[in-house]
Order: structure tokens, then sequence, then C-alpha cells
């Protein structure tokens, strides 16, 4: 009850309360990160903590990948195996086509399956899987069978020195595929909130973590599961002038830009979170632009094709006499994302800032 | 030979390199007490060890004058003449599966031969500890997976192979580049990303590629097929060259290996499919990842060879009847090399989370294939201490030389940035981050 939970003692000097604003019954519910005590996180804490949280509410949970078992190559499973059995955090051998099949069959059968994929860009070998087979098993089957409770992590985006295979953002393959969900978290808090919805959710879900972000972010996060809703876009920042959407680590980027825009141009940006790349927030993007006129769009993957592309698309058949420039898009080049010349590729804020002042000038 | 001058800083506090045996020597006594090494007066610069030798020149070379009255003085008391040409030696006999007979197990080995292949292994591994060096203090970045302890396996494939073959191999490749042809200069500024680099500085680490090596491949398995391509083309074109494509133990579970092997055997092609096995694919042992460790054996249609892959003899001789079986038009043919790598799977892997330093340790000290080869030559009187050495010094400049250049050759020009995209005659518009900047891609 209020008192009883009032009344019981703090934690030890890492976390604190928050204000009680209301309680209420349901465990997963979003309102309960008001209330329970938080803790220092990081990103790939915040991760650990969803995925204790599921392995223990949920008994048919399993986690699976490879090197998960001694905690992963980023951390994120630490200290699972050890809590809830080697049958339940288990190392696959190398062979992501494999795992992805082998994870889409576990959940076809009941279990919530939750995949870990090395890297992002190691994810085409299952490509076939996913796109073939988890997308298309509910439609395929009339609504008879569904891989609902699989979902597949993996550590997403440019992190200063990753090169070719180490770098990539490959939204945009899986962004053309009806039947599943892509979901990307800019922070801890978001993350462990959009993870805890991806693996309640009942479709095939994709967790793209920026791994930039492992160790740089840090917040309080909830220790208790909360969800945060899919498909729901986030206004951070209210604005007039302009409309700056991304997701991921671009949105610290986006930030920076409309700090900087407001303060040497005078010009006030409204910042967007997309967090689901698919089935993405129509609705709040284009509210935005009706109110704004201008769009600006930004992503690390190649311009060609790349998310922006679909978003520009929209938003030009929806709001297209609202618009006061054309829809801006500051994205990687074509290329294949370099070695050597990352600090050029990337969409850095100044080029962002730079399509701003010409947005604002049309 | 000279006698030295007096090393600049504080006899008692300095580090220095002994005037001939070349060898850092350290003197170990601090402030007050005594200094018990390289102390002899008239004798500075010199270790005990040197001294003595040199002591022993002297005496030999008073003895030869006064044996021939007033001769020209002889720096070295042995020559060349005393060694023996060549000796035979006892390998280990390698496991088969689906063969008659294996690879032979007595080797003739030359002179010649075990200086090469000692100089060969000792720039690999000298290149490969400069690299950790140079990593560490963030002048190489991004990912550089290092090749020590495995150096026999790459010396010993290609001693049994022409330079006209073809290899191909995943991304533990910096070895390879080297037997390949490639120079370390060209190696290291290609690891720190500078315009000299083997792939001019685009690469990177992952990316190395000379004439007829194929690479220097991120994706774990993804050039296995590749290797059977190259294999097709060289049937096809009936030149008698054949493809060497190599894998690790944490590949060998991917599926692609195994639709390789498939075609490989259908077609008859001469590839030959080497498992590197040094026990770990990255941080899972294999006992943990495989069904079946026998990966000589997971061919199964396809007969193995399992070899003994720190000893450069045994890697040579199973190379050499493997590439005699493929040219013989009798197709693929797969060969799994036991083998050890000292560091982690990358720079960014400690290599002691999985295993103990313990292990790693015996490893070095009862199997290190440099260790092996040298024992081997000194014990049947092919080579001598001092030119080892002197192969040692001259490998240590060599590579001191290419790290240097590799950290002040300039980075590759911005234009490269988008060059070598596509193949296109006039050059490409590539589209950039915003919609006023484009830039040019020539090919």
């Amino acid at each position: 009850t209020l008192l009883t939970f009032l009344l019981a003692p703090a934690k030890q000097h890492r976390t604190e309360k928050l204000l009680v604003l209301s309680l209420t019954k349901t465990p997963l519910s979003y309102w309960l990160k008001a209330v329970s005590p938080t803790q220092k996180m990081n990103l790939f804490q915040s991760i650990t903590s969803a995925l204790d949280n599921t392995l223990a509410s949920d008994p048919t949970a399993v986690i699976f990948g490879e090197d998960v078992a001694f905690g992963g190559v980023f951390r994120c499973t630490v200290g699972l195996r050890d809590k809830y059995g080697k049958d339940r955090v288990f190392n696959t051998p190398l062979c992501e086509q494999g795992i992805v099949g082998f994870g889409i069959g576990a959940a076809v059968a009941g279990a919530t399956a939750i995949a870990e994929i090395q890297f992002a860009d190691y994810i085409y070998p299952a490509f076939d899987q996913i796109v073939n087979e988890a997308a298309k098993y509910r439609y395929r089957s009339g609504n008879l069978f569904d891989c609902g409770s699989l979902t597949i992590r993996a550590p997403w985006g440019c992190v200063g020195h990753g090169s070719l295979y180490h770098s990539q953002s490959p939204e945009a393959f899986f962004a053309h595929c009806p039947g599943i969900k892509v979901v990307i978290p800019r922070s801890p808090v978001q993350a462990k909130g959009l993870l805890l919805s991806c693996i309640a959710d009942k479709n095939p879900c994709i967790f793209f973590e920026p791994k930039i972000l492992y160790r740089a972010a840090v917040e309080q996060v909830p220790e208790e599961p909360y969800i945060i809703p899919l498909s729901q876009a986030e206004i951070l920042q209210e604005g007039s002038d302009v409309t700056l959407v991304a997701w991921g680590t671009q949105i610290h980027v986006m930030k920076e830009v409309a700090a900087m825009a407001q303060e040497k141009l005078g010009v006030s940006c409204e910042v967007i979170d997309l967090q689901t790349i698919l089935p993405w927030d129509t609705e709040t993007i284009c509210k935005s632009v009706v109110k704004t006129g201008r769009l600006l769009i930004s992503h690390e993957a190649p311009i060609t094709g790349g998310f922006a592309a679909e978003i520009s698309s929209t938003v030009q058949e929806e709001c297209f006499l609202n618009l006061e420039a054309p829809i801006s898009r500051v994205c990687g080049y074509d290329t294949p994302f370099p070695h050597i010349f990352e600090p050029f590729y990337i969409p850095d804020k100044w080029k962002c800032f730079e399509a701003i002042k010409k947005m604002i000038n049309y | 030979m000279c006698f030295s001058q007096t090393p600049e800083k504080k006899r008692w506090q300095q580090r220095w390199f002994c005037r001939y045996c070349r060898q850092r020597r350290r003197r170990a006594a601090p402030e007050g007490q005594r200094l018990t090494e390289g102390r002899i007066c008239a004798v500075q610069g010199l270790c005990w060890a040197s001294l003595g030798k040199m002591l022993t020149n002297i005496s030999n070379v008073l003895r030869a004058c006064a044996q021939r009255n007033g001769a020209a003085a002889v720096v070295s008391a042995r020559t060349y003449a005393d060694f023996t040409n060549e000796a035979t030696f006892e390998i280990k006999k390698c496991d088969t599966f689906k063969l008659d007979e294996g690879p032979a197990t007595q080797v003739v080995m030359t002179r010649d031969e075990g200086l090469q292949y000692y100089r060969t292994m000792q720039t690999m591994r000298r290149m490969e500890l400069k690299a950790d060096q140079l990593y560490k203090q963030k002048i190489i970045r991004g990912f550089c997976h290092l090749y020590d302890g495995q150096e026999a396996c790459a010396v010993g494939i290609e001693a049994a192979i022409n330079l006209s073959d073809h290899l191909i191999t995943a991304y533990r490749a910096h070895g390879y580049t080297y037997t390949r042809g490639g120079t370390v200069k060209k190696i290291m500024a290609e690891l720190t990303g500078r315009r000299g680099g083997i792939a001019k500085g685009k690469g990177g680490s992952m990316h190395m590629y000379c004439k007829h090596f194929y690479g220097g491949n991120g994706i774990v398995g993804a050039q296995v097929p590749l290797g059977a391509g190259v294999a097709l083309a060289c049937k096809y074109q009936g030149n008698s060259e054949l493809c060497v494509c190599l894998y690790g133990d944490g590949a060998a579970n991917q599926g692609q290996i195994f639709e390789t092997y498939n075609m490989a055997a259908l077609w008859k092609l001469p590839v030959i499919f080497i498992c590197e096995n040094n026990g770990y694919g990255m941080g899972t042992s294999v006992e943990r990842a495989a069904a079946s460790t026998d990966y000589f054996k997971r061919g199964e249609f396809i007969p193995g060879v399992r070899v003994d892959g720190m000893d450069v003899l045994c890697v040579r001789e199973a190379s050499r009847f493997a590439a005699d079986y493929c040219r013989s038009g009798k197709g693929p043919i797969l060969m799994e090399l036991q083998t050890y790598r000292y560091h982690g799977h990358s720079m960014s892997d400690p290599g002691v989370s999985y295993r103990t330093r313990e292990e790693i340790q015996e490893v070095r000290s009862k199997s290190d294939p440099i260790s092996m080869l040298k024992d081997r030559m000194l014990s049947n009187n092919m080579a001598s201490v001092e030119e080892l050495k002197e192969i040692d010094v001259e490998v240590r400049k060599e590579i001191e030389d290419a790290a240097q250049f590799a950290t002040t050759d300039p980075e590759p020009p911005l234009e490269d940035l988008c060059n070598h995209i596509f193949h296109n005659n006039p050059p490409l518009e590539v589209r950039g981050t915003n919609p006023w900047s484009k830039l040019k891609s020539v090919s």
C-alpha cells in the first residue's frame, strides 16, 4: 500500500525515490516509473535490467546469442546466467541465420525468445529468416501461428572507430518489410521501456541499441519494469520554426543543433525522436510539420533509400501546402561506411546547422 | 667492434644497449648498492655474456694470428662452413579421414629454408607485437586481430604453395598478407589508415589484399564460398593453380561453409579448405560451440587431415600433401591446423576472461613455433645463436622503420572517400549529407 511504500527504507546511496504520483495495480504499467526507486545506469545496464525483469516475470523467456553467457561483448547480459540458469541464458555457435531461425521456432512454440545478434552488421545472413519467415508467419498461416514472442537485439550505429563492419545502421532494409517492428532507443530510460514493450508486443521485433551510447549515456532508470508504447514518436522540445526528426544517437546531435539554431539564428526548433521506425508515427510528425512548415530528417545510414526518404515522401503527400521549404535530409554519404574517413562521413551538427540555415533562407 | 663510450644517463639508473650483442640490458641495482652487471670499468657498455664472448673471440684471433703469422683478424670464431646444410626431422603423424595415406613423417629441411622460415616467423611476431603497442598508444584504431602464436600456419602453407596459387582468409590476416608478398611497411600503414597502406588506407586491419591474396574478410565464413569460386576459375582456366581457403573454428559452424563443401566436392574444385583451430571462437571454447570438434571430419564427403599447427614443418608437409592431392584433380581436401593464439580475439579482448594465463604461458613455453624451429636448428647445428640474433636485430629494425613510416605517412586525401564505389567511366556523382553537397566518385 501507499503507506508501507513511503515508510520503506531507502536503498543504499545509489538510488533515490521519486515522489509518489499515482499507484496502479498492473506491474508493467508506465506510471510505475514515477513511483519506483531508480538507479543510476548506463545503456547496457538498463538493458540488463530489462532482461532481468523479463526472465523473472516470464518463465518461458530465454536469451541466446553469441557469447551471451559470460555477459556479452557489450556486457548486456552480465549476471543473468548465474541468476537464472544455463538453460535460460545460453551461447549459440557462430551462425546468425541459425540463431534467428531457431528463435522463430522457439517463439512459434510459445517461448519468449530474445535473440542477440552480435553486431547489426552481421544480421544479413539472418535477413532471409527475418523477412521471409518471421515477418510473414502470421499472415501466411491466417493467424493460426505467429512468432510474436521473438525479439532480436543488435548493437547499431557508428562508434568512432568501427569502420565498415562494426558501424552499420540497417534499419532501412527492415523498414521495407511489413510484419516486423523496428525500434531504436536514444537513452537508458527509453531503452528499458522500449525493450520491455518489444518483448511484450505480440509481433516479432528488432531492437537496435546504439553501441556508442552503451557506456556514454547514463541516467536514473527505474528498477521496476515499465513500458513505453511503440509506434509513438516523442517530442523532446517544442518549437515553431523547424521540425527536426531523428532516432538513436542522432537525437543527441539534433538537440545540440536545436540549441545552436536558437542561439545563433534565433530559430525555434521542434525536436522529435521517432523511436519506432516501423510502423512509424506519421501523425505526430505531420502535425508538427503543419505547425512549423519545415522538416529536417537526419540519420547515419546512406542517404539513398535511407528511412528519411520514406518520411520525406509521406510528409510531402500529407502536408504539401504547409511546407515552406523543401524537406531536408542530412544523412551519410552513399558509400560503404568508411574506415579512416568516418569524421567526414557522419552527419554531424555542422552539416545539420547548415541545412537549417538554407531552409530558413529558402 | 669497439669499446663504447659511457652511456649518457647515470650508470645505475638507465637501460642501455650492450654494444656487442645489441640487446637491452638493465642495470638493476638501485642507488647505493653495488652494481654487479656490466660494471667492469675498462669495458663499459658490455654485458657479462658479451664480454665473455668477446674475450673468447680475442683469444681465438690471437691464436689464429700466432698460427698464420699476422694474418687479418677473424671476427667470428665459427664460419658458415661449419653448419650442416640439411637435416632430417621426425614430425608428428597426422590424423586422416577418408585417406589411405597421410603426409610424410620424415621431412628434410635445409639450412636456407630454416633461416627463411625463422626470419619470416620472427618478422610476423614482431609486427604483431608492434601493432599491439601502436594500438595501445591509439595510433592504430578500430579493430585489430593479432596473429601471434599462429605464425607456423602461414609460413608452412606458403612454403608448400607457389606465389601463383591463390589464398583467402578471414580477418586475422596480417600474417598472410606478409607471406603473400605484402611488405611490413605497407601492412602497418594500412593499420594506421595512411595512404601508403596496402589498401590505400581505406580497408584497415581486416581488409588487406595483394596479388593472389583475396583478403582480409570481416564477415565470418563469408570468404569460404569466395574461395571456392576462385578455385572454379583456376579449374576453368586450366592453369593447375589452386586456392587455399582458410577459416576458423568459430566459422566452421556457419551454414555457408557446408554449402561450399557440397559445391566443391560436386564439381571437384581445386580448393584446400583449412580450418585454423585455435581453440576459441572469440570467447567461446570449441567444446561449447561445436557438436563435433573434429573439424577435419566435418567435410563428410571431403577427405581430411588433422595437423599440428604449431610446427612449421608439419604444416608444410601437410600442405604439400594437400596441394599434390588438389593438383592431381581429385577435388577438394580439408585440413585442420591445431594452433593457438596468444592475444585475445582482438585488441578489445583481454583474452583471459575465458582462459587462464597459465594456459597461455604453457603453450608459449612448450609449443611456441619460433622456439621450436630455433631449437631444431641449433641442436642440429644448422645455425648459430649469433646468426639468429642478428636476424632478430635486423627484423627489429625493419619493424621500427615500418612503424615510423606508418605513423608519419599522411592520411588518404578526402576525395578518396567516394572513389571506387562502382566502376564508372565518367566520374559518378555521389549524394552527400545534404542536397547541396555532391562529391565525385572516380573509379
